[in-house]
């Protein structure tokens, strides 16, 4: 085997790696989803394992960390803070489960 | 040496900066894009959960994981494919590039055709926009708004695959624009790997 053959070889071989692992995490949710825990608990556990499949396809499959650092620190920064002020109104939520949401009955 | 080259040469080395990240300009604009568009995902998955825990009957319709289970395993399956056009494309086998492209499409049609399949028989059931048999309409308003926006984002992404594979084996576009589209293929997939476990994982009838 070449040099030029066997690099094809290896980034094939790591595309499968990641490929299988995501396959993987994805198994992993589907059995959360028939554990017998309440559903904070199986929410919590099933968007754990989301965010590391998502963490293996940006970093990889999307070659984000072959990229220039200061790219991979720009889209991770901006969509973080984003994704964390989108959470605010979580307690309202649940304040409406005791008076119900709107059009919900 | 004119004074208009005098007056040029102090600031063209100002004018000579390399692009941002050092990514080329299309690629930069995917990234920007995809960053927008998982706002907008985000946005529509924390507002179902926000209709979910406010409400009290939220229906739990999904009796198996079959399906989901196909549709997830195809779109993973998919991504791979992309990246094996993608290396083709980077050694410079157009036709194994253009061969492992067409692949990604069909898979990607292969899963709208189950999606579509399923809201067929959700529709079926009689679960519509506003109203389902099984609790709050709020449920199908969700759903199908979720779950519609990925099918939209997967039939672009099939048009684009079609499109930019027939034009990179006519050599219109090259390798780069092959990854770039790559970007948004794996975009793709990876919000669906959000959808499963919110929308369908956490809505199981047991």
């Amino acid at each position: 085997m070449t040099s030029a053959e066997g690099h094809k070889s290896g980034g094939i071989t790591k595309d499968l790696v990641i490929y299988v692992c995501l396959l993987a995490l994805a198994g992993l949710q589907f059995v959360i989803a028939y554990q017998h825990i309440d559903a904070s608990q199986m929410f919590w556990r099933m968007l754990t394992v989301a965010c590391v499949e998502a963490g293996l396809a940006v970093l990889f499959f999307m070659h984000l960390w072959t990229e220039k650092r200061s790219l991979l620190w720009f889209v991770l920064i901006f969509t973080i803070s984003v994704l964390l002020g989108m959470q605010y109104g979580w307690t309202d939520a649940f304040r409406m489960l005791v008076g119900h949401a709107p059009f919900s009955s | 040496m004119s004074q208009a080259d005098l007056t040029m040469e102090g600031h063209t080395s100002s004018l000579m900066v390399g692009p941002a990240f050092s990514v080329p300009t299309k690629k930069l604009a995917m990234w920007l894009f995809i960053i927008a568009d998982t706002m907008t995902f985000a946005a529509c998955l924390v507002a179902y959960g926000f209709l979910r825990n406010g409400t009290p009957n939220w229906p739990r319709p999904f009796p198996g994981i079959t399906n989901v289970a196909l549709m997830t395993f195809i779109l993973l399956t998919s991504s791979l494919t992309m990246l094996i056009g993608l290396r083709s494309a980077r050694a410079g086998d157009k036709a194994g590039a253009f061969r492992w492209t067409m692949i990604t499409a069909v898979l990607g049609i292969i899963f709208a055709v189950l999606h579509i399949r399923e809201w067929m028989e959700l529709i079926d059931k009689g679960m519509t926009l506003f109203k389902n048999p099984w609790g709050t309409g709020l449920f199908g308003a969700s759903f199908f708004s979720i779950t519609g926006l990925h099918l939209t984002h997967v039939t672009c992404g099939v048009i684009a695959l079609l499109v930019v594979g027939v034009r990179y084996k006519g050599g219109r576009y090259n390798a780069d624009d092959i990854e770039i589209l790559g970007l948004y293929w794996h975009f793709v997939d990876l919000v669906w790997m959000f959808v499963v476990p919110l929308v369908y994982l956490l809505n199981l009838a047991h």
